[in-house]
């Protein structure tokens, strides 16, 4: 390393500057998008697993292992590649030759169904530990079962996951990256770039590391402030980390 | 729906593709070793009493968790040749950088494994005359490593799928492998279709397996 030439200003010359700009605005639109999309589908597949409808159990059990199975880039590759062939023929000549930013939202679209079997693990987890009694009493108060879950169970689930949900969505913040493989230009492809063209290896790959680090500690230090200011009294969280 | 597809193409391939996933499998397992012991030392300095090292190791620990597997394999693919300052074999690079990602992970989860024996059992073991490396060994290692060896293995399912991402620096994994023919021949459909359904089948059974050896261990 000793011979290392470092070449600092580089960075932020143009246009590689701006390379970091925009792949760090693109990561987070990414990672932001996926979210909206996990978030409520994962919502309602953590509850439906939770029901006492087994169709409903079944079909959450089985989307949760399918995509939890699956490695996400082959999962990427998939939803890249391999869908617009099997959709019906105008379809699929949509996807590739109409449909706008096609790299960037399938990499969304395939972040936010992946990430949606993870937010659902960790509803279900949340439902599973409320206490019974909840239940019944929700419905003995003559709530209906959509009522129960809307006011009762998952507002309780929600307060208690807020620590393994902070995880999943950095976990989804930092899986952007692997929307490279299909040529959206986010932050870490952004890095690699520079490092082609200028041979600043390290200076990029420094800058991206640090743009990382300050957003995942940004976002643990928000929702540290959310779950204390949310946290039920007398209650323990759930769920890993 | 699967007629102007020729899944044919993997039997004419099949000892490449298998090559691609020997690649995958050593890289799993050799990862997995290499994080077990690396995790196990950053497991052991992160409990200890010495202030400064728990510190640098949880630094260390957190450092890696907030960033991109992606970015650690080209960081260590870059790194590892200037640091030795010669060129080296990219498996090489990227087994370190596996190692030393999912050596934080598996950190984490020993330290959460031995935290969660309750502290009234080291009390009550060295108040039976037990020294203190006998409370560890006899007990609390015993219910940390039952607590832990599920998560650790749940842990090691997730790290054989994100051997796929050394398709980014272009190492002959199975992915990668099934990608290079895809590409070649122009059939992505039967190739990704055949991998999804292999790493599916592998790591559902195993999941499975997993959870029932936590309902049988778990404590």
């Amino acid at each position: 390393m000793g011979n290392y030439n470092w070449n600092w200003p580089i960075i932020f010359k143009e246009p590689y500057f701006g390379w970091i700009v925009s792949g760090f605005g693109k990561t987070l639109l990414i990672a932001v998008f996926a979210w909206t999309i996990a978030f409520p589908l994962g919502s309602a597949i953590g509850v439906a697993r939770t029901t006492q409808n087994y169709a409903l159990r079944l079909s959450g059990t089985v989307y949760v292992d399918i995509f939890r199975n699956i490695p996400l880039l082959v999962q990427m590759f998939l939803w890249y590649f391999v869908v617009p062939e099997l959709l019906p023929a105008d379809w699929g000549r949509w996807i590739k030759r109409d449909m706008p930013y096609p790299q960037f939202l399938t990499a969304v679209l395939c972040l936010g169904l992946y990430t949606a079997s993870r937010v659902a693990e960790q509803v279900r987890s949340g439902i599973e530990a409320i206490p019974r009694g909840q239940r019944n009493a929700a419905l003995a108060m003559g709530l209906t079962p959509l009522q129960m879950y809307r006011y009762v169970l998952v507002p309780v689930a929600y307060r208690t996951i807020i620590p393994p949900l902070t995880s999943d969505f950095l976990g989804v913040f930092k899986n952007s990256s692997l929307a490279l493989t299909i040529g959206v230009l986010e932050l870490t492809s952004q890095a690699r770039q520079i490092e082609e063209y200028t041979f600043a290896a390290f200076e990029a790959f420094t800058v991206a590391t640090v743009l990382y680090c300050l957003v995942t500690g940004l976002v643990i230090l928000i929702m540290r402030i959310v779950e204390a200011s949310t946290r039920i009294a007398g209650a323990i969280t759930v769920g890993a980390q | 729906m699967f007629g102007k597809f020729d899944f044919g193409i993997l039997w004419t391939n099949g000892s490449f593709l298998w090559n691609g996933m020997l690649l995958t499998l050593q890289l799993t397992v050799l990862a997995i070793g290499g994080g077990l012991l690396l995790g196990v030392i950053l497991a052991v300095a992160r409990l200890s009493p010495l202030r400064p090292l728990s510190w640098l190791v949880e630094g260390y620990v957190n450092f890696l968790r907030s960033m991109p597997l992606i970015l650690v394999i080209f960081w260590f693919y870059t790194l590892v040749p200037k640091l030795i300052a010669r060129p080296v074999s990219g498996f090489y690079s990227v087994l370190i950088a596996f190692i030393m990602f999912e050596a934080a992970y598996y950190s984490e989860i020993i330290r959460a494994g031995i935290s969660s024996v309750r502290r009234g059992q080291i009390s009550a073991a060295l108040a039976l005359g037990l020294t203190k490396m006998q409370a560890m060994r006899y007990v609390v290692l015993p219910q940390a490593v039952r607590n832990m060896i599920p998560v650790l293995l749940t842990q090691s399912i997730v790290m054989l799928q994100d051997t796929s991402l050394v398709y980014v620096v272009g190492l002959r994994d199975f992915l990668t492998s099934a990608d290079i023919i895809a590409t070649r021949d122009n059939r992505p459909t039967e190739l990704y279709l055949f991998v999804a359904l292999v790493f599916l089948v592998a790591c559902f059974a195993a999941s499975r397996l997993v959870n029932q050896l936590r309902r049988r261990y778990a404590l």
